[in-house]
Protein backbone atom coordinates (compact mmCIF):
# COMPACT_ATOMS: atom_id res chain seq x y z
CA UNK A 1 0.00 0.00 0.00
CA UNK A 2 1.25 3.45 -0.87
CA UNK A 3 1.79 5.44 2.31
CA UNK A 4 2.19 8.87 0.71
CA UNK A 5 -0.99 10.94 0.35
CA UNK A 6 -2.09 11.59 -3.24
CA UNK A 7 -1.03 14.78 -4.98
CA UNK A 8 -3.47 17.63 -5.74
CA UNK A 9 -3.08 20.59 -8.09
CA UNK A 10 -4.17 23.88 -6.58
CA UNK A 11 -5.87 26.76 -8.40
CA UNK A 12 -6.47 30.12 -6.74
CA UNK A 13 -8.62 33.02 -7.89
CA UNK A 14 -6.92 36.23 -6.85
CA UNK A 15 -9.84 38.63 -7.10
CA UNK A 16 -13.45 38.48 -8.11
CA UNK A 17 -13.73 38.35 -11.87
CA UNK A 18 -10.31 36.90 -12.57
CA UNK A 19 -9.68 33.31 -13.58
CA UNK A 20 -8.42 30.69 -11.19
CA UNK A 21 -4.70 30.22 -11.80
CA UNK A 22 -2.55 27.23 -11.14
CA UNK A 23 -0.32 28.02 -8.14
CA UNK A 24 1.24 24.68 -7.26
CA UNK A 25 0.49 21.32 -5.74
CA UNK A 26 0.30 19.61 -2.36
CA UNK A 27 -0.43 16.28 -0.69
CA UNK A 28 -3.71 15.47 1.06
CA UNK A 29 -5.75 12.33 1.79
CA UNK A 30 -8.95 13.74 0.26
CA UNK A 31 -10.44 16.80 -1.42
CA UNK A 32 -11.69 18.41 1.79
CA UNK A 33 -8.26 18.31 3.39
CA UNK A 34 -6.67 19.42 0.14
CA UNK A 35 -8.75 22.61 0.34
CA UNK A 36 -7.72 23.19 3.96
CA UNK A 37 -4.08 22.55 3.18
CA UNK A 38 -4.27 24.83 0.14
CA UNK A 39 -5.70 27.55 2.35
CA UNK A 40 -2.75 27.22 4.70
CA UNK A 41 -0.03 26.73 2.11
CA UNK A 42 -1.10 29.08 -0.68
CA UNK A 43 -3.33 31.85 0.71
CA UNK A 44 -1.46 32.97 3.81
CA UNK A 45 -0.49 36.27 2.19
CA UNK A 46 -4.00 37.18 1.06
CA UNK A 47 -3.49 35.67 -2.38
CA UNK A 48 -7.00 34.47 -2.96
CA UNK A 49 -10.76 34.57 -2.64
CA UNK A 50 -11.48 31.10 -4.05
CA UNK A 51 -9.66 27.76 -4.17
CA UNK A 52 -10.01 24.81 -6.56
CA UNK A 53 -8.22 21.51 -6.05
CA UNK A 54 -7.96 18.75 -8.64
CA UNK A 55 -6.35 15.33 -8.18
CA UNK A 56 -3.10 15.51 -10.15
CA UNK A 57 -3.82 12.03 -11.49
CA UNK A 58 -6.91 13.43 -13.24
CA UNK A 59 -4.88 15.79 -15.41
CA UNK A 60 -3.96 14.59 -18.89
CA UNK A 61 -0.91 16.42 -20.21
CA UNK A 62 0.43 16.84 -23.70
CA UNK A 63 3.52 14.80 -24.46
CA UNK A 64 6.70 16.94 -24.32
CA UNK A 65 8.13 14.67 -27.04
CA UNK A 66 5.38 15.87 -29.38
CA UNK A 67 6.29 19.50 -28.84
CA UNK A 68 7.45 20.11 -32.44
CA UNK A 69 4.43 18.59 -34.10
CA UNK A 70 2.03 20.26 -31.72
CA UNK A 71 3.42 23.77 -31.48
CA UNK A 72 6.04 24.47 -34.16
CA UNK A 73 3.52 24.77 -37.03
CA UNK A 74 2.03 27.86 -35.37
CA UNK A 75 5.29 29.82 -35.23
CA UNK A 76 5.34 31.01 -38.86
CA UNK A 77 1.64 31.83 -39.09
CA UNK A 78 1.79 35.32 -37.75
CA UNK A 79 -1.37 36.22 -39.71
CA UNK A 80 -3.30 34.39 -37.03
CA UNK A 81 -2.53 37.26 -34.68
CA UNK A 82 -5.05 40.05 -35.13
CA UNK A 83 -2.26 42.64 -35.19
CA UNK A 84 -2.78 43.48 -38.89
CA UNK A 85 -6.22 44.95 -38.48
CA UNK A 86 -7.02 48.54 -37.71
CA UNK A 87 -9.47 48.39 -34.87
CA UNK A 88 -11.72 51.44 -34.44
CA UNK A 89 -11.45 53.08 -31.02
CA UNK A 90 -15.18 52.58 -30.46
CA UNK A 91 -14.65 48.83 -30.20
CA UNK A 92 -12.77 49.32 -26.96
CA UNK A 93 -10.46 46.78 -25.33
CA UNK A 94 -10.44 43.41 -27.08
CA UNK B 1 -1.63 57.79 25.05
CA UNK B 2 -3.28 56.28 28.06
CA UNK B 3 -6.49 54.35 27.64
CA UNK B 4 -8.43 53.58 30.74
CA UNK B 5 -11.60 51.63 30.76
CA UNK B 6 -14.33 53.58 32.47
CA UNK B 7 -16.12 50.36 33.32
CA UNK B 8 -13.91 48.73 35.92
CA UNK B 9 -10.88 49.06 38.21
CA UNK B 10 -7.77 48.89 36.04
CA UNK B 11 -6.02 46.22 38.12
CA UNK B 12 -8.92 43.83 37.56
CA UNK B 13 -9.05 44.52 33.84
CA UNK B 14 -5.25 44.13 33.65
CA UNK B 15 -5.41 40.75 35.35
CA UNK B 16 -8.17 39.56 33.03
CA UNK B 17 -6.34 40.77 29.90
CA UNK B 18 -3.21 38.88 30.98
CA UNK B 19 -5.28 35.69 31.13
CA UNK B 20 -6.34 36.19 27.53
CA UNK B 21 -2.93 37.30 26.26
CA UNK B 22 -0.90 34.70 28.16
CA UNK B 23 -3.11 31.78 27.13
CA UNK B 24 -2.75 32.77 23.47
CA UNK B 25 0.99 33.41 23.83
CA UNK B 26 1.86 30.19 25.62
CA UNK B 27 -0.31 28.02 23.37
CA UNK B 28 1.14 29.82 20.35
CA UNK B 29 4.67 29.11 21.54
CA UNK B 30 3.86 25.46 22.15
CA UNK B 31 2.42 25.10 18.64
CA UNK B 32 5.45 26.89 17.17
CA UNK B 33 7.67 24.16 18.66
CA UNK B 34 6.36 21.91 15.85
CA UNK B 35 7.87 24.15 13.18
CA UNK B 36 10.10 21.92 11.06
CA UNK B 37 8.98 18.76 12.91
CA UNK B 38 5.36 18.14 11.83
CA UNK B 39 4.53 14.78 10.23
CA UNK B 40 3.96 16.27 6.76
CA UNK B 41 4.95 19.54 5.11
CA UNK B 42 1.35 20.78 4.73
CA UNK B 43 0.71 20.22 8.44
CA UNK B 44 3.95 21.97 9.33
CA UNK B 45 2.85 25.11 7.50
CA UNK B 46 -0.67 24.93 8.93
CA UNK B 47 0.66 24.65 12.50
CA UNK B 48 3.04 27.55 11.95
CA UNK B 49 0.11 29.64 10.68
CA UNK B 50 -1.91 28.81 13.78
CA UNK B 51 1.01 29.61 16.06
CA UNK B 52 1.40 32.99 14.35
CA UNK B 53 -2.33 33.70 14.65
CA UNK B 54 -2.17 32.99 18.37
CA UNK B 55 0.95 35.07 18.93
CA UNK B 56 -0.73 37.89 16.98
CA UNK B 57 -3.77 37.64 19.25
CA UNK B 58 -1.57 37.73 22.34
CA UNK B 59 0.03 40.96 21.07
CA UNK B 60 -3.41 42.61 20.95
CA UNK B 61 -4.36 41.45 24.44
CA UNK B 62 -0.99 42.19 26.03
CA UNK B 63 -0.70 45.53 24.25
CA UNK B 64 -4.02 46.56 25.75
CA UNK B 65 -2.99 45.11 29.13
CA UNK B 66 0.13 47.30 29.09
CA UNK B 67 -1.94 50.41 28.40
CA UNK B 68 -4.38 49.54 31.17
CA UNK B 69 -1.58 48.89 33.66
CA UNK B 70 0.02 52.23 32.68
CA UNK B 71 3.46 51.47 34.08
CA UNK B 72 5.37 51.72 30.83
CA UNK B 73 5.23 48.02 29.98
CA UNK B 74 4.20 47.08 26.46
CA UNK B 75 3.47 43.73 24.81
CA UNK B 76 7.20 42.90 24.60
CA UNK B 77 8.00 43.59 28.25
CA UNK B 78 4.96 41.59 29.33
CA UNK B 79 5.78 38.65 27.08
CA UNK B 80 9.53 38.45 27.58
CA UNK B 81 10.34 39.96 30.94
CA UNK B 82 7.92 38.30 33.36
CA UNK B 83 8.71 35.13 35.26
CA UNK B 84 6.48 32.08 35.44
CA UNK B 85 4.45 33.09 38.51
CA UNK B 86 3.39 36.31 36.78
CA UNK B 87 1.87 34.42 33.85
CA UNK B 88 -1.90 33.94 33.82
CA UNK B 89 -2.48 31.33 31.13
CA UNK B 90 -4.62 28.25 31.71
CA UNK B 91 -2.55 25.17 32.60
CA UNK B 92 -3.84 23.32 29.53
CA UNK B 93 -2.01 25.76 27.21
CA UNK B 94 1.41 25.04 28.74
CA UNK B 95 1.12 21.24 28.68
CA UNK B 96 3.90 19.70 26.57
CA UNK B 97 3.17 18.86 22.93
CA UNK B 98 3.59 15.10 23.34
CA UNK B 99 2.78 13.35 20.08
CA UNK B 100 0.86 14.94 17.23
CA UNK B 101 -2.42 13.54 18.59
CA UNK B 102 -1.82 15.13 21.97
CA UNK B 103 -1.05 18.50 20.36
CA UNK B 104 -4.21 18.30 18.27
CA UNK B 105 -6.40 17.32 21.19
CA UNK B 106 -5.04 20.19 23.31
CA UNK B 107 -5.70 22.55 20.41
CA UNK B 108 -9.23 21.28 19.92
CA UNK B 109 -10.18 21.55 23.61
CA UNK B 110 -8.87 25.13 23.75
CA UNK B 111 -10.24 26.14 20.31
CA UNK B 112 -13.77 25.11 21.30
CA UNK B 113 -13.49 27.19 24.49
CA UNK B 114 -11.90 30.22 22.77
CA UNK B 115 -14.51 30.13 20.02
CA UNK B 116 -17.34 30.37 22.58
CA UNK B 117 -15.51 32.98 24.66
CA UNK B 118 -14.64 35.26 21.73
CA UNK B 119 -18.18 35.03 20.40
CA UNK B 120 -19.47 36.31 23.75
CA UNK B 121 -16.76 39.00 23.92
CA UNK B 122 -17.94 40.53 20.64
CA UNK B 123 -20.68 42.20 22.66
CA UNK B 124 -18.37 43.40 25.47
CA UNK B 125 -19.11 46.87 26.82
CA UNK B 126 -15.40 47.60 26.32
CA UNK B 127 -14.84 48.53 22.67
CA UNK B 128 -11.23 47.38 22.57
CA UNK B 129 -12.18 43.94 23.89
CA UNK B 130 -15.00 43.68 21.35
CA UNK B 131 -12.65 44.69 18.49
CA UNK B 132 -10.02 42.11 19.45
CA UNK B 133 -12.74 39.46 19.77
CA UNK B 134 -13.98 40.15 16.23
CA UNK B 135 -10.51 39.83 14.73
CA UNK B 136 -9.41 36.83 16.80
CA UNK B 137 -12.83 35.19 16.41
CA UNK B 138 -12.36 34.70 12.67
CA UNK B 139 -8.98 33.05 13.19
CA UNK B 140 -10.19 30.82 15.98
CA UNK B 141 -13.27 29.76 13.99
CA UNK B 142 -10.88 28.35 11.40
CA UNK B 143 -8.64 26.75 14.03
CA UNK B 144 -11.68 25.01 15.52
CA UNK B 145 -12.93 23.88 12.14
CA UNK B 146 -9.55 22.37 11.42
CA UNK B 147 -8.85 20.79 14.80
CA UNK B 148 -12.38 19.27 14.95
CA UNK B 149 -11.88 17.72 11.52
CA UNK B 150 -8.51 16.22 12.45
CA UNK B 151 -9.71 14.92 15.83
CA UNK B 152 -12.56 13.14 14.00
CA UNK B 153 -10.30 11.76 11.29
CA UNK B 154 -7.69 10.44 13.72
CA UNK B 155 -10.15 9.30 16.41
CA UNK B 156 -12.11 7.38 13.81
CA UNK B 157 -8.98 6.35 11.92
CA UNK B 158 -6.70 3.37 12.42
CA UNK B 159 -6.54 1.43 15.72
CA UNK B 160 -3.28 3.21 16.51
CA UNK B 161 -4.53 6.71 15.75
CA UNK B 162 -7.68 5.99 17.79
CA UNK B 163 -5.61 4.81 20.75
CA UNK B 164 -3.38 7.88 20.60
CA UNK B 165 -6.34 10.28 20.46
CA UNK B 166 -8.09 8.54 23.36
CA UNK B 167 -4.83 8.62 25.39
CA UNK B 168 -4.50 12.33 24.64
CA UNK B 169 -8.06 13.02 25.71
CA UNK B 170 -7.63 11.05 28.95
CA UNK B 171 -4.34 12.82 29.71
CA UNK B 172 -5.62 16.34 29.05
CA UNK B 173 -9.13 16.04 30.48
CA UNK B 174 -8.12 17.01 34.05
CA UNK B 175 -7.05 20.41 32.67
CA UNK B 176 -10.35 21.41 31.01
CA UNK B 177 -12.15 22.32 34.24
CA UNK B 178 -9.96 25.37 34.81
CA UNK B 179 -11.35 27.06 31.70
CA UNK B 180 -14.80 27.35 33.28
CA UNK B 181 -14.00 28.37 36.84
CA UNK B 182 -15.03 31.88 37.85
CA UNK B 183 -13.15 33.85 40.48
CA UNK B 184 -13.46 37.45 41.75
CA UNK B 185 -11.86 38.84 38.57
CA UNK B 186 -14.35 37.04 36.32
CA UNK B 187 -17.27 38.05 38.51
CA UNK B 188 -16.26 41.72 38.39
CA UNK B 189 -15.81 41.54 34.59
CA UNK B 190 -19.21 39.90 34.17
CA UNK B 191 -20.81 42.38 36.54
CA UNK B 192 -19.47 45.29 34.45
CA UNK B 193 -20.71 43.70 31.22
CA UNK B 194 -17.16 43.33 29.89
CA UNK B 195 -16.92 39.54 29.67
CA UNK B 196 -19.10 36.50 30.21
CA UNK B 197 -18.94 34.49 33.41
CA UNK B 198 -16.77 31.52 32.32
CA UNK B 199 -19.30 29.07 33.78
CA UNK B 200 -21.89 30.19 31.23
CA UNK B 201 -19.61 28.99 28.39
CA UNK B 202 -19.56 25.42 29.61
CA UNK B 203 -22.86 24.05 28.21
CA UNK B 204 -22.05 25.26 24.67
CA UNK B 205 -18.51 23.94 24.90
CA UNK B 206 -19.73 20.57 26.15
CA UNK B 207 -22.13 20.33 23.25
CA UNK B 208 -19.38 21.12 20.72
CA UNK B 209 -16.88 18.62 22.09
CA UNK B 210 -19.45 15.87 22.69
CA UNK B 211 -20.57 16.05 19.05
CA UNK B 212 -16.97 15.80 17.82
CA UNK B 213 -16.06 12.97 20.20
CA UNK B 214 -19.11 11.02 19.08
CA UNK B 215 -18.06 11.25 15.44
CA UNK B 216 -14.47 10.53 16.43
CA UNK B 217 -15.60 7.41 18.35
CA UNK B 218 -13.80 8.75 21.43
CA UNK B 219 -15.05 8.28 24.98
CA UNK B 220 -15.34 11.45 27.02
CA UNK B 221 -13.87 10.90 30.51
CA UNK B 222 -16.40 11.18 33.32
CA UNK B 223 -14.14 12.66 35.99
CA UNK B 224 -14.75 16.25 37.08
CA UNK B 225 -11.36 16.56 38.76
CA UNK B 226 -9.69 19.77 37.61
CA UNK B 227 -6.13 21.03 38.01
CA UNK B 228 -6.30 24.75 38.72
CA UNK B 229 -3.92 27.59 39.41
CA UNK B 230 -2.66 28.77 36.02
CA UNK B 231 -5.02 31.74 36.01
CA UNK B 232 -3.62 32.95 39.32
CA UNK B 233 0.03 32.21 38.59
CA UNK B 234 0.49 28.74 40.07
CA UNK B 235 1.83 26.80 37.11
CA UNK B 236 3.01 23.30 36.33
CA UNK B 237 6.74 22.62 36.09
CA UNK B 238 6.49 22.91 32.29
CA UNK B 239 6.00 26.68 32.06
CA UNK B 240 9.46 27.57 33.42
CA UNK B 241 11.14 25.41 30.79
CA UNK B 242 8.98 26.90 28.06
CA UNK B 243 9.84 30.44 29.17
CA UNK B 244 13.56 29.69 29.37
CA UNK B 245 13.45 29.01 25.64
CA UNK B 246 10.88 31.64 24.65
CA UNK B 247 12.54 34.43 26.64
CA UNK B 248 16.18 33.44 26.11
CA UNK B 249 17.05 36.17 23.65
CA UNK B 250 15.66 39.08 25.66
CA UNK B 251 17.17 37.71 28.85
CA UNK B 252 20.63 37.17 27.36
CA UNK B 253 20.64 40.31 25.19
CA UNK B 254 18.31 42.81 26.86
CA UNK B 255 16.66 45.17 24.41
CA UNK B 256 17.86 43.27 21.33
CA UNK B 257 15.85 44.11 18.20
CA UNK B 258 15.84 42.92 14.58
Amino acid sequence: MKKEWPLWEVFIRGQHGLNHRHVGSLHAPDAEMAIRNARDVYTRRKEGVSIWVVPSAQITASDPGNKEALFEPATDKIYRHPSFYDIPDEVGKM
Amino acid sequence: MVTRSEHIASDILFEWLLRRGDTALILGHRVSEWCGHAPVLEEDIALANIALDLIGQSRLWLGYAGEVEDKGRGENELAYLRDAWHFRNVLLAEQPNGDFGNTLMRQFLIDAWQDALLEALKSSADERIAEIAVKAGKEVAYHLDRSSDLVIRLGDGTPESHRRMQDALDTLWPYVGEMFVADAVDEAMAEAGLAPDPQTLKPGWEETVAAVFKQATLTQPQSDFAHKGGLTGRHSEHLGHLLSEMQFLQRAYPGATW
